[in-house]
Formats: C-alpha cells, sequence, structure tokens
C-alpha cells in the first residue's frame, strides 16, 4: 500500500486535466424559432386526470390544426417528483419540453435557474392577460418582467361540519378567536375529533393567521427582501396558529408532523370538526365520508365580517428557454391558458380560473365556488418574490418553526426570531 | 523484493491495472468531483446554466462550521452511531454464541430469521418497523396498551426507534461473521477453558474474544462505517429528520442540504467531512491495534 499516495496524487492529476471546474449546462436561450416540428409539453397529472387530458387534447387539435406541420406531443409528470424532473429539463435543454405546467412559488427560483423564457411582450400585446387578476400577475413576475401565463389560481378556506355544529348548537365562527375557542369546544364535546385539524408542517394553512394579524412573510421588493417573520404582528399569528395545537384541540404528538393533505384527509374521513382546505381538495373531502354533512366559508379574521388573507397557490404555464420554436411555443402557452381553455378546465376539474371575469361566471354556476371566491375578492398574498423562497420552502424554515414552537423547543420570540435569520441568510445569498 | 529490477516492478502493476481502473472510476473520481464541487458555489442555478460557477476556496467549509446545527447534528449522528454500532455488536455477538450451543433445528430457525432481516431492503424494513410502532394501528401499542402514544414525535423516542431497526437490520452480518470465526477456533481450547472451570462469560473475555479479534475488528469497522452513514432508517422513519429537524444525521443533513434545497456545493461540503471523519476513525482504529501488537 506504499504506492498509494503516489497513486492517487497521479489520478488527481489526470481527473485536473479532464475537468476543472464542476459540470454546467448551457442553457442559453436557443436563437432558433423553427415554425413547424414536433412541441413537447409537460403537465402536471392530477388525481383523476382524465378530464384534464380532454380538455388538453381538444387544445392541441386546434393549435395543430391553425399551425400547418405541428405537432404536440404531451406528458403528464407526477407533481411529487416535479423537482427532479423540471431540474433535470434544465440540465439538459436537449430532451426538455417547450412549454411546462409550474407551481406558482416555483417562479423566481425557475427564473434564476435560467430555466423560463422572458415573454413580457408578447403577454402584454394578449388581449385577455387584461382581465387576469392582480395576484395572478404577481405569481408570473419577477422582477417587472413575465414569465408564463397564469393557469389557475388556489385558495383555501373554512370547511366545517354542518351536522357537529348542529348537534352541539356552535355558530360559524366569526373571527379568530371565535374560530379557536370553536375548535376547542368541538373537542370538549366530543374527544375523538380534532377540534380544526392544523399540522405543524402545513405552511399555507398557517399563514392566514399571521397575515390576519397584519403580520408579514417578508418585506421588501424587487429581489431585496427581509423576513418580517419575527415581527409584534406576525408573532401574534403565530401564537394564534400555535395554540390549536395541544390536548384541547389537536394533540401536538400527532399534529406536529402533519402537514396540509394531512389535515385534509382527517377531515374527509371524519376525524375533524374544522379543517382549513383548498378549492382544490373539494374533490377529496366530496369523495370522503363527511360528504353531503359539511360546507364552507372564507377563514375569518381578526375582527368580525373580516376574512384572513389567504395564500393564493396555483399553477402557470411557461416556456422554456431552450425552445427552439418560440413563437410556436408563446402561442401554445397562451392556447392552454385561454379564457375559453380555463372556463373548460373549471368544469373538468375545479379548477379556479385566473381571470375575474371567467371566475365570476364560474362562481355563479358552481355555489361551491362562493367561498373562495369571496376570500380571493377579499385579497390574497403571495410568497415572497425571491429564488430564495424555493430554498426557504425546501429546507422547511417554516414548519420547524412551527414544530419547534408546538413541541415547547422553543417560545414564539425564539424561534420566530431563528427562522427569520435563516429567511435572511437565504434571502442575502441570492444577492 | 530487493533485487527486483525496473522493468519487473511494473508487472504487478500491469496485472492491478484493471482493478485499479475501476477503483480510479467508481471511486477516486467522484471523490475527487466531491471535493471539487465542495470549493464552488454551485447551485441548481449554476447548474443549469442560470448563473455562472464562483470559486469560493473554503467558502462552504467556513458556512458549515459556523451553523450551529452542524455540530448540534454531527453530536447527535456521533452518540447515535456509537449507540448503534455497540448495540449491534452485543446483540450479534451474544447471538453468534447462542448460535453454538443450540441444537441444530433452533440453530437453522434463527439462521433463517437473521437472514430474513439481512436480506429486507431497508426501505421496506423501516416502513414495518413504523408500522408496528404506528401511534393510530400499531400492534406495539396495542399491545402495551400505551393508547395513541407517538413514538416518533419525542426526540429519544424516535431515535431509539431507529436504533431498534438499525439493530434489527444489521446484527445478521456480525453474528453470521463471528459464528463463522467461532467455528474456526479449536475445540480444545474451548474445552480446556471449560476444564479449567471458565464462566461462559470468562470463556468469552479471555479465550474467545482475543481469537476472534481480526474478525471483531473488521465487523467493528464495518459497523461504525454503517451505522455513521445511516440514511435511509432516519429519512423513512422520522420523515426526513423528524419534528424541526431533531433527529437529523449527518447523511440526511447532506441530503437535505444538497437535494431537497439544491445546495449541491454544500452537500459536498458536508460529504467530505463525513469522509474525513471516517478515516480518521478507522486509520486511528487500525493504529491503535498495531501498537497493541496486532497485524491485519
Amino acid at each position: 500500500m506504499k504506492h498509494a499516495p503516489r497513486l492517487a496524487a497521479a489520478l488527481a492529476t489526470a481527473a485536473v486535466l479532464a475537468a476543472c471546474a464542476p459540470q454546467t449546462s448551457d442553457n442559453s436561450s436557443s436563437d432558433k424559432d423553427e415554425k413547424t416540428g414536433t412541441l413537447r409539453v409537460w403537465l402536471f397529472q392530477e388525481v383523476s386526470n382524465k378530464p384534464k387530458e380532454k380538455v388538453v387534447d381538444s387544445v392541441l387539435a386546434a393549435f395543430e390544426k391553425a399551425h400547418e406541420d405541428t405537432e404536440v406531443t404531451v406528458e403528464y409528470i407526477p407533481v411529487e417528483t416535479r423537482a427532479q424532473r423540471i431540474k433535470a429539463a434544465f440540465n439538459d435543454p436537449e430532451s426538455a419540453p417547450d412549454v411546462i405546467e409550474y407551481g406558482n412559488t416555483d417562479t423566481a427560483g425557475y427564473v434564476k435557474d435560467g430555466g423560463l423564457l422572458d415573454v413580457t411582450e408578447e403577454f402584454g400585446a394578449w388581449q385577455e392577460a387584461k382581465d387576469t387578476d392582480a395576484t395572478a400577475k404577481q405569481s408570473v413576475t419577477v422582477d417587472g418582467k413575465v414569465y408564463g401565463a397564469p393557469y389557475f389560481v388556489g385558495v383555501r378556506a373554512l370547511y366545517y361540519r354542518t351536522d357537529v355544529f348542529e348537534e352541539l348548537g356552535l355558530d360559524v365562527p366569526r373571527t379568530q378567536a371565535e374560530l379557536i375557542s370553536t375548535a376547542k369546544e368541538i373537542r370538549a364535546a366530543e374527544p375523538e375529533l380534532y377540534g380544526l385539524a392544523v399540522g405543524g408542517a402545513y405552511t399555507y394553512g398557517a399563514m392566514p393567521f399571521v397575515w390576519a394579524n397584519g403580520g408579514e412573510l417578508a418585506t421588501g421588493k424587487g429581489g431585496s427582501y427581509a423576513s418580517a417573520i419575527d415581527s409584534a404582528a406576525a408573532q401574534k399569528g403565530i401564537k394564534a396558529y400555535t395554540s390549536l395545537f395541544g390536548d384541547d384541540n389537536c394533540p401536538a404528538a400527532t399534529c406536529a408532523g402533519m402537514g396540509g393533505n394531512d389535515t385534509v384527509t382527517a377531515f374527509a374521513s371524519g376525524k375533524a370538526g374544522m379543517a382549513i382546505g383548498g378549492d382544490f381538495s373539494h374533490a377529496a373531502v366530496e369523495a370522503g365520508k363527511v360528504r353531503g354533512k359539511y360546507a364552507v366559508v372564507p377563514l375569518p379574521g381578526v375582527k368580525a365580517g373580516e376574512i384572513a388573507p389567504a395564500f393564493a397557490g396555483g399553477n402557470n404555464i411557461g416556456v422554456l428557454k431552450s425552445t427552439s420554436h418560440r413563437t410556436l411555443a408563446v402561442d401554445l402557452m397562451k392556447r392552454l391558458a385561454s379564457k375559453e381553455t380555463q372556463a373548460s378546465m373549471f368544469d373538468a376539474m375545479g379548477f379556479l380560473p385566473t381571470f375575474s371575469d371567467v371566475r365570476r361566471q364560474a362562481a355563479a354556476k358552481e355555489p361551491f365556488v362562493k367561498p373562495f371566491a369571496d376570500t380571493l375578492a377579499a385579497g390574497t398574498k403571495f410568497v415572497p418574490a425571491s429564488p430564495a423562497w424555493a430554498q426557504i420552502d425546501s429546507s422547511l424554515v417554516l414548519p420547524t418553526m412551527f414544530q419547534e414552537i408546538v413541541s415547547g423547543k422553543k417560545s414564539v420570540a425564539a424561534a420566530s426570531a431563528d427562522a427569520a435569520k435563516k429567511m435572511n441568510d437565504a434571502f442575502g445569498s441570492v444577492g | 523484493m530487493t533485487s527486483v529490477t525496473h522493468r519487473k516492478t511494473w508487472t504487478p502493476w500491469l496485472f492491478l491495472a484493471p482493478a485499479l481502473v475501476v477503483l480510479g472510476g467508481l471511486l477516486a473520481y467522484p471523490i475527487y468531483q466531491l471535493g471539487l464541487i465542495s470549493l464552488f458555489h454551485y447551485t441548481q442555478a449554476q447548474v443549469s446554466g442560470g448563473e455562472p460557477t464562483t470559486f469560493e476556496g473554503f467558502g462552504n467549509y467556513a458556512e458549515l462550521f459556523g451553523d450551529s446545527q452542524f455540530w448540534e447534528v454531527l453530536l447527535a449522528t456521533v452518540v447515535f452511531a456509537a449507540a448503534c454500532v455497540v448495540s449491534t455488536l452485543a446483540v450479534g455477538c451474544a447471538l453468534a454464541v447462542l448460535l453454538t450451543r443450540v441444537r441444530a433445528l433452533p440453530r437453522l430457525a434463527l439462521m433463517l430469521a437473521a437472514l430474513g432481516a439481512w436480506a429486507t431492503p431497508a426501505v421496506t424494513g423501516s416502513t414495518v418497523w413504523l408500522f408496528l410502532f404506528d401511534a393510530d394501528f400499531g400492534p406495539v401499542n396495542r399491545v402495551l396498551g400505551l393508547g395513541d402514544h407517538s413514538w416518533t414525535y419525542g426526540r429519544f423516542s424516535a431515535f431509539f426507534l431507529v436504533l431498534l431497526e438499525v439493530v434489527w437490520c444489521s446484527f445478521p452480518f456480525v453474528m453470521v461473521t463471528v459464528y463463522a470465526g467461532i467455528r474456526a477456533v479449536p475445540g480444545e481450547v474451548l474445552e480446556a477453558a471449560s476444564l479449567d472451570g471458565a464462566s461462559q462469560w470468562r470463556i468469552w473475555r479471555s479465550v474467545l474474544a482475543p481469537i476472534l479479534r481480526p474478525i471483531l475488528v473488521v465487523v467493528t469497522i464495518q459497523s461504525v462505517i454503517w451505522d455513521f452513514k445511516v440514511f435511509t432508517q432516519i429519512y423513512v422513519m422520522t420523515n426526513g429528520g423528524g419534528i424541526a429537524g431533531q433527529n437529523l444525521v449527518l447523511n440526511v443533513y447532506a441530503y437535505q442540504k444538497a437535494f431537497a434545497s439544491s445546495q449541491y456545493s454544500l452537500g459536498s461540503a458536508i460529504g467530505v467531512v463525513m469522509l474525513l471523519i471516517l478515516l480518521v476513525v478507522t486509520l486511528g482504529y487500525l493504529r491503535l491495534l498495531r501498537r497493541q501488537g496486532e497485524e491485519l
């Protein structure tokens, strides 16, 4: 083994000659703008995907008819593995799609990765775009430039069990304080139910409490943000949300680890008196045990009559920078996110349209949309449009904060100060 | 080897070449890349060409060592790995001795059970253990009458649960290896010891353990390396590191940094630190043995 160091040195030298820096892919925008050929589209695979496929197929048929000698192949990718798939697409432009559907919290991150095409000009010239609601537009905008078209929005509201409320003689809560006391009353009367199902990892269920109290995730604009999660107002909201963890509502031992889906599942299977669920959770709840025994209202704010600002989730359609069919791909993006497509997508899947007028029509047609439309109309919030958000989100800064508080490891002040520090580090590291 | 000519010294290298090429390609090159990446600022934006790659020197290491969470995770990893190694060796050696003292049928049964545990993929094993201790449906809580006690909520209780799984899936290797070693010990030695009136424990401590030393060294080092690098069990059983990251160990921590949040360079730095720690531990252990007059 005495030759080992020499050998290692020799190998290292050889390797240095082979590569002097880690590999990067050349993801500069393609200058080609071919007017014929095959376009590839990646859309998300939904729980029951058939109705979505039908709507998409009719859009693609119209597109292929309008552009001669073009063909579109569409692939439905699972939501859970989207991060890897899209990273892989950015790394290997050769096999990347032309058009993708993506979650709106990923916008800034993908722009920083250099993956999305700037379509500010086309979006501005698009007739329908003027009806896009402000929050939806914000979710495709980074530093004043537009990187896609909003596809649908998703907001959360309060689901509650009408049978439980009737039996216990409870009123629908009108303020946050009433919400918390009602939750505890339900638990006291029906110990096998969670009053309000909450989760330590359910960031977007917790944030309305912070926002309703006047707190913010971060303040700032245009790339430079500072965390505000430790402000007095935000701490008040965090305190309100974390007060829901405990044997008198949702025991910390089980609820600290729960995420949004877990709370909706608990509600759908009849294990909770109330839950914070999205319009997109409607199908899951309908399929559960509580079908016909629940109603939905906007999540109450601090004062009676107020609605707690909800997180404006949803997806966008974007064009990849590496596309070699720029004009065609942008046209396809517009068709996939058009008013007409969004209206039929609402009928097929229940996705809330991003155009205010289309959404009004939808709400008139389907009564279950009303509380969600009201929530949207009352004003929604969005995550900081910074690439740091993807990192803050994936390194679980906020779930860690909530879990530290509900498990009694840290006080609200200490945990929120730590979270603010981590957020600021992330904001700082992306410049 | 004293009078070999220059030409002859190349012959062994020629024979070693195929193995060295494979080792170089599969081991040295990845480690080199790991070290290289750890010196750059390398996130998803750099990989996909959104931003240029910048050389950071030891910036990633400075960030890592300045992070109090890293030290917490490192301490947890060392203590957890030590507990796993000790438990695995104790269980493995005890069962190996037991194997030599039972009749053919129970021996076969024990062997098969151990091999079954050994052959079970870590993900499957972890999921099954998690189910056994599930708060709502787990048989353990039902048998012990614990109601809906959550085993994964408390930090130590969650680590304990993972320790049980790690011991369960790694004791068979120790058991089988030590059993083979014991079989190779001449019967006369053991007979002489028992004629002298030595107890079971005494025989193990003064006769078997010294004879088995080289084998014990190998299984200890193996166990140290395995248990220090434990990933699947923690990742599956504590859902990626437990409530507020309380059950993170270095390997999972590196994964969370590198892949969950795409900070490949920081993840690489953690990997390099782990590699160095394991090298130091292994070399130190070997040196210690050498000084005691053992040649491996």
